[in-house]
C-alpha cells in the first residue's frame, strides 16, 4: 500500500449540511443559520460574508461561479448573492405558491423555482425583466433534468393523468419537444453523459425503463420483470456506454447503448465465494490518536498535522458471508434492492450498494464485469462518491471516519479533531485537487490527500 | 429236525442285528426308533400272507411248536405243498418201489440251504429299506422344516406386499390429495392474481380520480396563487445583468424555433458521427485482428495439412477461393478502407474455413493425445494401483525368469567345469568335421573319378576323331586312287569291272560308298562313348546329321563336367 499523508483543515461551523464548492473550484459556500460564508478553496479564508433573510436551506453556485442563490423555502424566499459585485442582490418572492425547491439553469442567468404542490415552475431570469411559467410539473424523485452542455431541459409533466416529457432549449426556453410518455407513474428522467439519450424510468411498482432519443423518439423499452418491486436507482455511465439500473431484486442490470439490451446482471450475493473478488472488512481496533499529537487548530503546512495512515481494514479470505438485514416487507420503501450507483469518472469501477446489506459498498470491475472488491463498513454507509478526475472512492458511514478506497489500497481514517465529528456527508473538489469536503452536523472540515511519489 | 437250523439263522440274523443297529440305537431317539418299526411293520400289513409262515413259526416257537410227533406227516405234506408253491423241487422222492414216498435229504437241504440264503438276503435288503427309509425321514423332517420355513416366508413375504400395497394406496392417495391441492393452490393463485389485477385496476382508477380532483383543485389553486393582486410574486433586482456569453437574449421569431431544431440535430448527428467513428475503429481494429487471426491460421496449418486445405478448398470450389484469397490479400492492405460487404463475405468465409480446418485438426490431436493418454497411463503422472500391480508383477515373474535362466547357465557352466571336458567337446565337434571331411573326400574322390573317366571319354573321342579323319583321309585317298584308277581305265573295260570288285576288299573297315559309309562310321565310332550316356547312344539314329547331333551332345556334357568339377 503505498503511503499517503492525509492533511486536515480547521473545523468550521455549517448548519443543515450546506456547503459546496464553486463549479471552477475556487470557492467553497457555506452556510451557518442566515449567513452565507464564501472561503478560498487553498486559504479557506473568508471571502464574504453575506447575510440572508432566513434560515438557508438550499444553497447553489451558478455554472459559471459568479452567483449563489440561497432558498429559504419556509419563506418562499430565494435569494441571490454574486461574488463579483458584493452590493448587487436580488431577491425572489414566491408569495402564496409557496417554494419547494430551486435551481440555477445552465446558463447561470435563471433560476427555476418550483412552488408547493408543484402547481408550476417559474423561471426567473436575471438577464432581464422577465418571468416564465411552467405548468403541470410533475412531482416525482427527479423530474428535472439539464442536459451537461446545458444546452437542453427535460421536464417531466403530468396531464390528464397522464405522463408527458417537455424538452425545451435552454437558451431561449423554447419548447422543442413534447411527447407522451408510455408509463404508468413517471418517477424519474435523467439524460445521458452524451445529451442525446434520455431515459425515463416507471415507478417501482413496475419495471419499465424507457429510452428516448433528443427529437422525442423511443428508441427502446425494457422491462427485467413483472409484479414485484422494480426500479429503485439509474445512473449513466460517463461515456454514455451503459446504463445501470438497480432494482428492488437486488440486481444492478447493465444495458448497453447499441441495442439497449442488458449485457450483464450484477447479482449482491449474500456469500462471496469467488477467491478474485476481494472481501475488506472494517475492523474496529483500539487504536486511539494521541491528542498530545493534536494541534488545534492545525496550522497548514505544517508537519504536526501529518497523520500516519493505519489501515484499518482486514482482507478476509474464503467464502464470506456479509450481514444482511431482513427488510420489513410490511412497510413501504423497504430497505432492499440496490438504492445507490456511481460510475467512476473513468468508467472502470461502478459502485453499489444493497440496501438489505447497508454496510457493504460494492465496487464492480466494468471492464472484466465481475466483482472486484466488496468493502464491509462496521456501521450503515450513508454516501459514497467517486473523486471527479481518477478512481478513487470517499465513503461516510457517520461515524468520525472517512474510508478511501483506490484500486492499490483501500484505508479508514479517523478525522483528526476534537469532540465529536461524525462525517454524514462528503463531497469532493471538482476538479480533483485532492480535496474532501467533509461535513457533519454542525461543522466542516476540508481533507487534503497527497500521495507520495515512490522515490 | 428242520426247525433247529431255522432257528440257528434266525439267531445269526439276531446276533447280526444289534451290530449293525448300534448306532441306530444309540443315536436314534426313542420315536425314531418306533417309527422305525411301525414301518417295519407296515408290510407285514400288507403283504401279510408270504410272511406268516415265518411268523408263525416264530410265534410257534414262543408258545407252541408247529411240529410235533403226531403231525410229522402232515408238517411233512404241508411244507413240500408250500415249498413246491414257492418253486422248489419237491421233498420227498417216490420210492423205488413206487409206493412209499419218503424224505429226500439232498432236497431239503438244498431247500433249506436256500431258504437261509434267502432269508439272509431278505434280511439285508430290509436293511438297507430300512437305511433308505432313515434317510427319506430325515429328508422328508427337511423338507418339512425348510416348507414351514418358507411357509412362515411367505406369510412375511405376504404380508410386507400388503403393507407396501397399502402404503402406496396411502401414497396416491396423498398423491391424489396434493395434486388436488396443487390444483387448488393454482386456481387459488389465478384468482388472487385476478384479484390484484381487479384491485389494480381498481386502485389505478381511484387513483385517476382522486388525481382529477386533486388537479382541479391545483387548478383553484394556481388561479389563486395566479392572482394579478398577489404582489407577493416578485423578484428584486438591484440591477439586470448581462448574459453569461456577453449576447443579447435574441427575439423570439419563427426562425428561432428552425434553429433550435437544426441545433438539436446538430447535436444528435455530432452523437452519431462520434458513434460511428468509434464503431469504425472498433471495426477496423477487430477487421485487423482477423486480418492476423486468418494469416496465422494461414500459417499454422499450411506446413502441416496442405492436403486437407486443398481437399476443402476443391469441396468448396477452388475458383471461388481463389478468388477470397486475392480479394483478402487485397484488403489487407486497405483495411479500413474496404468495408463492403462482399469483402467482409469473403473474409468471414475463409475465416470459417481456416477455422474449420484448424477444428478438425485440433480434435485430430485432441483424438491422439487422448489414445496416447489411454496407452500411457501416467496421465497427470499418476498411475492407477491395478496397473501398478499388474506391472509389479509382469516385472517379478520377468525376474523369476531371468533367475531361472541364469541358474541354468550357472548349472550348465559348472557341469562344464566338474567335467572338464572341453576337449571332448571339441573333439565331438572334430569328429563330426572329419565326418563331414570324410564324406566330401569321398564325394571328391568321386567326382575326380567321374572327371577322370570324362577325360579319358573326351580322348577316346578326339582319338575317333582323328582316326576317323585319318581314315577319311585315306579313303579319300582311295577314291583319288580309284577314280585315277577309273579314268585311266576308262577304255578298258574289263579293268574297270575287275577294279570295282577289288574295291569293297580294299576298304574292307571304310564303307565304300560314302552315304551307306557315313551312316555306318558314326555307329562304330560311338562305341566307346556310347557305354557312358547309353541313352544317347542308342537313340542315335543312322542319318547323315549324326555327327551333328555329337556334337551337340558333347557340349552339355562339358558342362556337366565342370559343373560337378
Amino acid at each position: 500500500m503505498r503511503a499517503s499523508i492525509m492533511n486536515f483543515s480547521e473545523v468550521f461551523k455549517l448548519s443543515n449540511q450546506l456547503c459546496k464548492f464553486s463549479p471552477n473550484g475556487k470557492y467553497l459556500a457555506s452556510c451557518v443559520q442566515y449567513r452565507l460564508v464564501i472561503r478560498d478553496v487553498n486559504t479557506l479564508q473568508i471571502l464574504q460574508l453575506y447575510t440572508c433573510l432566513d434560515q438557508i436551506q438550499h444553497v447553489g453556485w451558478s455554472a459559471d461561479s459568479m452567483f449563489i442563490l440561497c432558498a429559504m423555502y419556509k419563506r418562499g424566499i430565494v435569494q441571490v448573492w454574486s461574488l463579483e459585485q458584493p452590493d448587487w442582490h436580488c431577491k425572489i418572492d414566491e408569495g402564496s405558491a409557496g417554494l419547494v425547491s430551486s435551481c440555477w439553469s445552465p446558463d447561470g442567468r435563471h433560476i427555476l423555482n418550483t412552488t408547493e404542490f408543484h402547481l408550476r415552475i417559474t423561471l426567473w431570469s436575471l438577464s432581464a425583466k422577465s418571468v416564465s411559467y411552467i405548468k403541470y410539473p410533475k412531482a416525482c424523485q427527479k423530474g428535472m433534468a439539464f442536459t451537461s452542455n446545458g444546452q437542453h431541459m427535460a421536464l417531466a409533466e403530468r396531464r390528464d393523468c397522464k405522463d408527458y416529457i417537455s424538452i425545451f432549449v435552454c437558451n431561449d426556453w423554447r419548447l422543442l419537444r413534447h411527447f407522451e410518455t408510455d408509463t404508468q407513474d413517471l418517477t424519474g428522467i435523467d439524460w445521458a453523459p452524451n445529451g442525446c439519450v434520455l431515459a425515463v424510468w416507471d415507478t417501482c411498482l413496475e419495471y419499465k425503463v424507457l429510452l428516448y432519443s433528443l427529437d422525442g423518439r423511443l428508441l427502446s423499452s425494457y422491462s427485467a420483470y413483472e409484479w414485484s418491486l422494480g426500479i429503485k436507482s439509474v445512473a449513466w455511465s460517463p461515456s454514455s456506454q451503459f446504463l445501470t439500473i438497480g432494482s428492488y431484486d437486488e440486481k444492478v442490470r447493465i444495458l448497453n447503448h447499441v441495442t439497449w439490451k442488458p449485457i450483464k446482471e450484477l447479482v449482491h450475493a449474500a456469500t462471496i465465494s469467488n477467491t478474485k473478488t476481494m472481501v475488506y472488512r472494517e475492523v474496529d481496533k483500539c487504536q486511539s490518536v494521541e491528542p498530545s499529537q493534536l494541534t488545534f487548530p492545525p496550522p497548514r503546512g505544517t508537519p504536526s498535522s501529518l497523520f500516519t495512515v493505519h489501515s484499518k481494514y482486514e482482507l478476509v479470505e474464503g467464502p464470506v458471508t456479509l450481514r444482511t438485514i431482513k427488510p420489513d416487507t410490511d412497510r413501504a420503501n423497504p430497505e432492499l434492492g440496490i438504492g445507490m450507483l456511481a460510475f467512476s469518472p473513468d468508467n472502470r469501477y461502478l459502485a453499489t450498494k444493497n440496501d438489505n446489506m447497508p454496510c457493504c459498498v460494492w465496487i464492480w470491475d466494468i471492464q472484466k464485469m465481475r466483482l472486484s472488491v466488496v468493502l464491509e463498513q462496521t456501521s450503515p454507509v450513508r454516501t459514497f462518491h467517486w473523486d471527479p478526475v481518477q478512481p478513487r472512492l470517499a465513503i461516510c458511514t457517520g461515524n468520525s471516519k472517512v474510508y478511501l478506497w483506490s484500486p492499490t489500497s483501500c484505508v479508514s481514517v479517523q478525522v483528526p479533531v476534537e469532540g465529536t465529528f461524525n462525517v454524514l456527508s462528503l463531497a469532493w473538489h471538482p476538479l480533483g485537487e485532492d480535496s474532501l469536503l467533509l461535513m457533519s452536523k454542525d461543522h466542516l472540515c476540508i481533507c487534503y490527500l497527497e500521495t507520495e511519489e515512490d522515490h | 429236525m428242520v426247525c433247529p437250523p431255522l432257528y440257528t439263522g434266525r439267531d445269526a440274523s439276531a446276533c447280526r442285528r444289534p451290530a449293525m443297529g448300534d448306532w441306530r440305537a444309540g443315536n436314534m431317539p426313542e420315536s425314531e426308533t418306533r417309527i422305525i418299526t411301525r414301518y417295519n411293520s407296515e408290510p407285514r400289513m400288507t403283504s401279510p400272507t408270504p410272511l406268516e409262515p415265518s411268523f408263525s413259526i416264530a410265534k410257534m416257537s414262543a408258545e407252541s411248536h408247529f411240529c410235533n410227533e403226531d403231525n410229522v406227516e402232515q408238517c411233512i405234506t404241508y411244507i413240500d405243498q408250500e415249498l413246491i408253491t414257492l418253486g422248489f423241487p419237491s421233498l420227498q422222492t417216490i420210492s423205488k418201489n413206487g409206493v412209499g414216498r419218503r424224505l429226500h435229504v439232498v432236497s431239503i437241504m438244498n431247500c433249506i440251504n436256500e431258504l437261509l440264503q434267502r432269508h439272509s438276503r431278505d434280511l439285508r435288503r430290509r436293511e438297507d429299506a430300512e437305511m433308505e427309509l432313515l434317510k427319506v425321514n430325515s429328508d422328508l423332517e427337511h423338507l418339512h422344516n425348510s416348507h414351514s420355513k418358507l411357509k412362515d416366508q411367505l406369510d412375511l413375504t405376504k404380508r410386507e406386499n400388503a403393507a407396501l400395497l397399502e402404503r402406496e394406496r396411502q401414497q396416491q392417495c396423498k398423491n391424489h390429495s396434493l395434486l388436488q391441492l396443487l390444483k387448488s393452490e393454482k386456481e387459488e393463485v389465478q384468482k388472487l392474481q385476478n384479484i390484484i389485477t381487479s384491485r389494480s385496476s381498481q386502485h389505478n382508477h381511484n387513483l385517476k380520480k382522486k388525481e382529477r380532483e386533486y388537479n382541479k383543485l391545483k387548478e383553484r389553486l394556481y388561479q389563486l396563487v395566479m392572482d394579478k393582486r398577489d404582489k407577493k410574486i416578485s423578484i428584486d433586482v438591484l440591477n439586470y445583468i448581462g448574459r453569461a456569453d456577453g449576447k443579447r437574449m435574441a427575439w423570439r421569431t419563427s426562425r428561432t424555433d428552425a434553429k433550435n431544431e437544426e441545433e438539436m440535430y446538430k447535436v444528435l448527428l455530432g452523437d452519431y458521427e462520434q458513434r460511428q467513428k468509434q464503431l469504425m475503429l472498433e471495426n477496423a481494429e477487430l477487421k485487423k485482428v482477423l486480418q492476423q487471426m486468418k494469416k496465422e491460421m494461414i500459417s499454422v496449418l499450411s506446413p502441416q495439412k496442405p492436403k486437407a486445405k486443398e481437399k476443402l478448398e476443391d469441396s468448396l470450389g477452388p475458383a471461388l477461393s481463389d478468388g477470397e484469397d486475392d480479394a483478402a490479400d487485397s484488403s489487407k492492405d486497405h483495411v479500413i478502407e474496404l468495408s463492403c460487404e462482399a469483402v467482409r463475405e469473403q473474409l468471414v468465409n475463409s475465416i470459417r474455413r481456416q477455422w474449420r480446418i484448424l477444428k478438425c485438426h485440433v480434435e485430430k490431436l485432441d483424438h491422439q493425445a487422448s489414445q496416447v493418454r489411454v496407452a500411457s497411463p501416467d496421465r497427470k503422472g499418476l498411475i492407477s494401483k491395478e496397473e501398478h500391480e499388474k506391472e509389479l508383477e509382469l516385472l517379478k515373474q520377468e525376474i523369476l525368469s531371468c533367475e531361472e535362466t541364469i541358474k541354468n547357465q550357472q548349472h550348465l557352466l559348472q557341469q562344464q567345469v566338474a567335467a572338464s571336458d572341453d576337449d571332448t567337446s571339441s573333439l565331438l565337434q572334430d569328429c563330426y568335421l572329419l565326418e563331414d571331411q570324410e564324406r566330401l573326400q569321398q564325394e571328391w574322390k568321386l567326382f575326380s573319378e567321374q572327371k577322370k573317366n570324362f577325360e579319358k571319354e573326351r580322348r577316346n573321342f578326339t582319338e575317333a576323331a582323328i582316326r576317323l579323319g585319318h581314315e577319311r583321309k585315306m579313303f579319300e585317298e582311295d577314291r583319288a586312287l580309284w577314280l585315277k584308277h577309273q579314268f585311266l581305265n576308262m577304255t578298258l573295260f574289263t579293268d574297270r569291272r575287275s577294279s570295282e570288285h577289288c574295291q569293297p576288299r580294299s576298304a574292307l573297315d571304310p564303307d565304300e560308298e560314302s552315304p551307306s559309309s557315313q551312316s555306318k562310321s558314326p555307329q562304330n565310332n560311338l562305341h566307346p562313348f556310347a557305354d557312358v550316356t547309353r541313352s544317347a547312344g542308342k537313340s542315335l539314329p543312322a542319318t547323315p546329321a549324326a555327327r551333328q547331333l555329337l556334337h551337340r551332345h558333347r557340349s552339355p556334357r562339358t558342362n556337366l563336367n565342370g559343373n560337378n568339377l
